[in-house]
Formats: structure tokens, sequence, C-alpha cells
């Protein structure tokens, strides 16, 4: 078995586990309110972690790159105009112009 | 909703065709890895490591660590699936990081068709994109020059603004970036985003709890 067939059939169980773990054990309940009042905040948790480090990390470093222009510019797009598709558009379209610089 | 970031994935998923052609995966292990794994950020972190000469041992488990966001994300799901759990268990697969954060209603449920719907178009982009760079990569240019690696964090930015109505839901998307910056420079890749979960557990407080009750009890019929 090759080292690529190892990785992905390793990675395709590990995946799926992790993925059926919660909807399995917690499917078809009523939510305590705890579990909602958490839930309800790990969204902007998430999505906050997301947002810094695709924007800021490369590999185990910080830093400012041509995709956190974008990425700046595409939430000031979000915030005056609220469309998400003018967010992403501005965001590719400023993070290629910064490179193309 | 969806479609953007499904045509996005798409050109990113092309990228990952070409990485890993150059990391020494065969075509066809390629398009089997996105097919079957369908979890862009830990197939970028296994093929990487494959690429620099790293074992299976170490590209796998950076990949689970990659992918260990998914079990607060589909524990946060479990209880808007419908059916056996076995169907849960295969619904559970459906979950992204962008239709994850689409379907999600903000009062702690999701909307099961939006997350699959949203899903099953991306999975038909990632897999098509993977094979036309696992195939015809070489004869393309490098899409990272069309900023295109920029509209996932901006597209999480935006549907972040979006949930920051509250103040206690700014202040845990400050504390989850705090916690995820913090860890960069010390942790392997991954785990900042899973710890910075953690945030969410500000949940837990009696005032949050009770503000759940209150919003409940005035829909008329606690869930």
């Amino acid at each position: 078995m090759s080292t690529a067939a190892i990785v992905i059939a390793a990675c395709c169980a590990i995946t799926a586990a992790i993925k059926a773990i919660g909807p399995v054990a917690l499917g078809g309940r009523d939510l305590p309110t705890w579990f909602t009042s958490v839930v309800i905040l790990l969204s902007p948790a998430l999505l906050a972690a997301l947002v810094a480090t695709q924007a800021f990390a490369n590999g185990d470093h910080l830093g400012v790159g041509a995709d956190t222009a974008g990425v700046a510019a595409g939430g000031l797009a979000i915030w005056r105009t609220g469309s998400i598709i003018a967010c992403v558009v501005l965001a590719a379209a400023v993070t290629a112009g910064v490179r193309a610089l | 909703m969806g479609a953007p970031f499904a045509v996005a994935g798409g050109i990113l998923a092309l990228s990952f065709g070409i990485l890993a052609r150059e990391g020494g995966f065969s075509s066809l292990e390629a398009i089997a890895f996105s097919a079957i794994v369908f979890a862009g950020s830990a197939q970028f972190a296994a093929v990487s490591i494959v690429a620099a000469g790293g074992g299976a041992g170490a590209a796998i488990a950076a990949a689970t660590l990659m992918n260990s966001r998914f079990l607060p994300m589909s524990a946060s799901v479990g209880p808007s699936f419908r059916g056996g759990p076995l169907k849960r268990a295969a619904k559970g697969q459906t979950v992204i990081d962008a239709s994850w954060a689409l379907s999600s209603r903000g009062d702690g449920s999701f909307d099961e068709h939006m997350l699959i719907g949203a899903s099953a178009i991306a999975y038909c982009t990632w897999v098509g994109g993977t094979l036309v760079g696992a195939i015809w990569g070489d004869r393309l240019g490098d899409p990272t020059s069309l900023g295109l690696d920029a509209i996932f964090p901006a597209f999480f930015f935006g549907l972040l603004l979006n949930e920051l109505r509250s103040r206690r839901a700014r202040g845990v998307a400050a504390l989850g970036t705090a916690i995820a910056l913090a860890l960069v420079p010390i942790a392997p890749p991954g785990v900042p985003v899973l710890v910075a979960s953690l945030a969410s557990l500000v949940g837990l407080t009696k005032r949050a709890r009770s503000e759940v009750l209150e919003s409940e009890e005035a829909e008329g019929e606690p869930r």
C-alpha cells in the first residue's frame, strides 16, 4: 500500500468518525438550554478563529499578506453593501491586485 | 447562496489537484482523496506533509487536527437532524465550514436541507476541480494569482459580521480570535481553531442561559 493510499484511507475513517459522533449521540433530542446557549455562540467563536487564522497565519507564523488586505476589503464591502457576493468578489480582486503589484 | 462558494471551492480544489500531483500522489489518488475525504484544509495539510517527505503518520495526524473542528460543528447540528442513528451519521458527513455556517438559524438550530444542499453542490465542484487540477494542472497557471484563496476567509468574515448582533457574540468572537492567533505560533495547524471554539462556553453563564430561556418562552413552546 502506498503512503498516499494509507493517508487517504486513514483520513477517510477518522473524518467520518469525527463527523458522525455528535449527530449519533445527540440526534433527535430536545436541546437543553445550556446546549442551545453554547451552540448559538459557537458560530462567532469558530468563524472568527477561521477568519483570523486564514487571513493572518502562514504556517506557524503570523503576518499580513495580500490575502489579509483582500479579506479586510471584503469586510468593508459587506459592512457597506450587505452583499456577501460583493464581499468575496472584492476580496479576490484586492488580493490579486496586491499580488500583481 | 452556497453556489459562489462552491465555485470558489472548485478553483481551490484545482490547486489541490496540482499540489497533490507535485507531492507524489497519482491523479487517481488525488481525485479519490477529494471524493472520499472531502475536507479541504485537511487534504492540503496532509499532502503538504507527504510532499515535504514527512511520513504517513505525520500527515494523518495533521489532517485529523485540521478536521477536529468538525467535532463541535457536527455536534451542534446533531439535534437538528431527523432519522435514526445511521441516517444521522450519514447526514453528519455533509458538515463542512461553509454550509454549516449557512444553515445556522441563529437560535441554536440548523436547516438540514440547506446544509445538505449546499454541501452537495460544493462536493461536485470540489471533486471536479481536483480532477481538472490533477489531470491538466500542468497546463494551468497559478490559481493564487487570482486571489481566490481570499474568498473563504472573506466569506466567513461576511457570515461572522451577521453573527455579531449581541454584545456577548462580539465578545466571544474577540476571544475566539485572540485564542486562535495566540496558538498559531505554538500549536500544530488545526488546533488553534479547535481550541478557539471553547470561547463559546461563555454561553454557560447564568445570564446567557436565562436569555435563551426567555427567547424560547417568547416563542411560545420551549424546544
